[in-house]
């Protein structure tokens, strides 16, 4: 709609000053064109590309012989990334819910006109500042076993206390949930009290004027009209775990054995470290699924919900 | 009615309730704040006291040995010069990847919400598709191009790949930022002979300061983090300080040194640390930017 308007009236004006308005006009594409060519190739040419490899069964250097999809059918049979696939199903649920519920919660105790809330507030969100490297190397140290917290609750009396998650495979992907949980819900709660902020005062004093209670109002009204910002917390969120990737890396780098992986490294490992281009180009486009099943019924309702405001 | 409301605030039931709420939120300050304290705390101690204290002991007296060694002799998987360089590093990289794709995404934004062209809408919504597609899916056919332009493994490499897969957010930004600017604006100054660079450089950058100023800092915490294309397209003497910190950590030769690992990693997170202690607010709406629209 609005790009037939514009481009009618720049018909419009053309007809009144030529010569002029042809550089004008060509202006706005020109300035967009590294964009427009970067976007084009190294953004859809490149998932192409590695959409092809994933066809084929490149090993340590790109070849185009195409198998089909026997490099999907290894990929499924293969123990390792099955660990992964599931690491992030666990990792991804306790993350995303945590995190919801954590920001949520804190951001409508922040919301009762607290006094310091800019202070609190602050206090929450900085770790969102720090690199997730940064996080892993204080959680690596913060849980292992010798000297971690461990040692400081058994000092604290508690003798019998056992807390080696870090080194317990079956345990060692909660870690990562702690850690991702201590970065990320800030951020949550940043998100919903913009959005708390935002909901119409009016609406809660007629709430209250009825009788309704603070913990019906936030139940009844103020909470479902936030649910455009539980969508976005929500996709920003598995975006984050499906990427995840440092975070494992220097927290655990993926061990014991490989018990702490996500798709991202075992991703990584198969193209760049074990040769199998063919394999991690696979992988790859699993997890581009994977962000496309979220994203795209997301994209979809925010851009129906533009057209009809 | 309001005396009512006023009443009921101050009954007992609700006093409670308040200390209960402080009590909660205070103790959730202290969780987030713990790791980071015992980092400090750890950074400051010797070898001796980490293995006999605990987290919370505090040191008989302040060493700073461990950030001497952490900044200029730790040794980081192939030199044992300390990640200072690394450090460096970082800032020549951010630098210019951060005002490139800036400058890029105010134009862009510009052009896709002042100068609408046949197309442009389209182009926008592909290109928000790229603020979220996993960079794996795109890991190896970069490494074969920067190898084909001979910018493998080197700072103008990074720099380039941080432009390219930045622009989107910065596009993002300034487009609705942008938007909000009455389409009247541009044609009057058309009618009065204005330009395209004239009318961007006299009308819009001069009131664009806070979105630049979110942009900024939006993109130098996001280099600045980076680690997947550190790791994937760095030279040993090319890599950004996360990826030091990262082989500092992980190699260890002989006793693991908590305390310099401790200190390297304050050292990496202090410039973004003082990005959001300094400019928290810009940071916060850059953060809420992408995911609330408008």
């Amino acid at each position: 709609m609005s790009t037939k308007t514009a481009n009618s009236e720049s018909q419009k004006t053309r007809a009144g000053r030529p010569a002029r308005l042809s550089l004008a006009d060509w202006m706005p594409k020109i300035v967009m064109a590294p964009t427009v060519i970067m976007t084009l190739v190294c953004i859809y040419g490149y998932m192409i590309w590695t959409a092809v490899l994933s066809f084929t069964n490149s090993r340590m250097l790109p070849s185009y012989k195409f198998v089909g999809l026997d490099q999907y059918e290894r990929l499924f049979n293969n123990d390792r990334w099955m660990v992964a696939l599931t690491n992030l199903g666990v990792f991804g649920s306790l993350f995303i819910g945590i995190c919801l519920f954590l920001g949520v919660m804190l951001a409508i105790f922040l919301d009762q006109k607290i006094r310091a809330e800019g202070a609190i507030r602050t206090i929450y969100l900085y770790p969102m500042a720090i690199s997730f490297i940064v996080t892993g190397t204080a959680w690596k140290w913060l849980l292992n076993p010798t000297n971690g917290l461990e040692k400081l609750i058994i000092d604290m009396g508690f003798e019998d206390f056992k807390f080696d998650w870090l080194i317990n495979p079956d345990m060692v992907v909660y870690c990562l949930v702690i850690a991702a949980v201590w970065q990320a819900s800030g951020f949550v709660m940043a998100l919903f009290l913009a959005g708390l902020r935002g909901v119409d005062g009016d609406l809660i004093k007629a709430a209250h004027l009825d009788g309704a209670s603070t913990f019906t109002t936030y139940r009844r009204i103020i909470l479902p009209s936030l649910k455009p910002v539980f969508f976005s917390a929500l996709v920003i969120l598995s975006h984050i775990a499906i990427k995840s990737f440092d975070l494992v890396q220097a927290l655990t780098n993926g061990g014991p054995g490989y018990a702490s992986e996500l798709p991202a490294n075992f991703m990584y490992t198969y193209t760049f470290t074990r040769s199998q281009i063919g394999m991690g180009s696979a992988s790859a486009m699993v997890m581009l699924g994977c962000v496309l099943a979220i994203l795209v019924p997301y994209l979809y309702s925010e851009l129906r919900g533009e057209r009809h405001e | 009615m309001s005396n009512i409301a006023n009443k009921r605030q101050t009954s007992g039931v609700d006093k409670i309730l308040r200390v209960a709420l402080y009590t909660v939120l205070l103790i959730m300050a202290a969780v987030y704040l713990l790791p980071f304290i015992v980092m400090l705390i750890t950074s400051l101690k010797d070898v001796e006291e980490i293995r006999t204290g605990t987290l919370l002991s505090l040191p008989a007296s302040l060493h700073f040995d461990a950030w001497a060694k952490a900044w200029s002799g730790a040794c980081t998987g192939n030199s044992c010069g300390g990640i200072s360089p690394y450090f460096l590093n970082s800032f020549q990289i951010v630098i210019p990847a951060v005002l490139i794709s800036t400058l890029l995404g105010a134009i862009n934004g510009y052009v896709i919400s002042l100068w609408k062209f046949r197309g442009s809408d389209l182009f926008f919504a592909a290109l928000l598709v790229g603020c979220f597609i996993p960079f794996q899916v795109i890991l190896l056919p970069m490494a074969r191009t920067l190898g084909l332009l001979g910018i493998a493994n080197t700072t103008t490499g990074l720099v380039f790949v941080h432009v390219v897969y930045g622009v989107a957010f910065t596009t993002l930004f300034f487009r609705n930022f942008y938007q909000s600017i009455p389409s009247e604006l541009v044609k009057a100054a058309r009618l009065d002979g204005a330009g395209f660079f004239t009318i961007f450089y006299r009308i819009i950058l001069p009131i664009s300061t806070p979105i630049i100023v979110v942009t900024i800092i939006w993109q130098f915490t996001q280099i600045w983090n980076d680690f997947l294309f550190g790791v994937a397209f760095s030279g040993f003497d090319t890599q950004p300080v996360t990826v030091a910190l990262n082989n500092l950590v992980n190699t260890s030769f002989g006793g693991k040194e908590y305390n310099v690992d401790m200190a390297a990693a304050i050292i990496a997170a202090l410039p973004t640390l003082a990005v959001y202690v300094f400019a928290g607010k810009y940071f916060v709406r850059g953060l809420t930017a992408g995911a609330v629209k408008g």
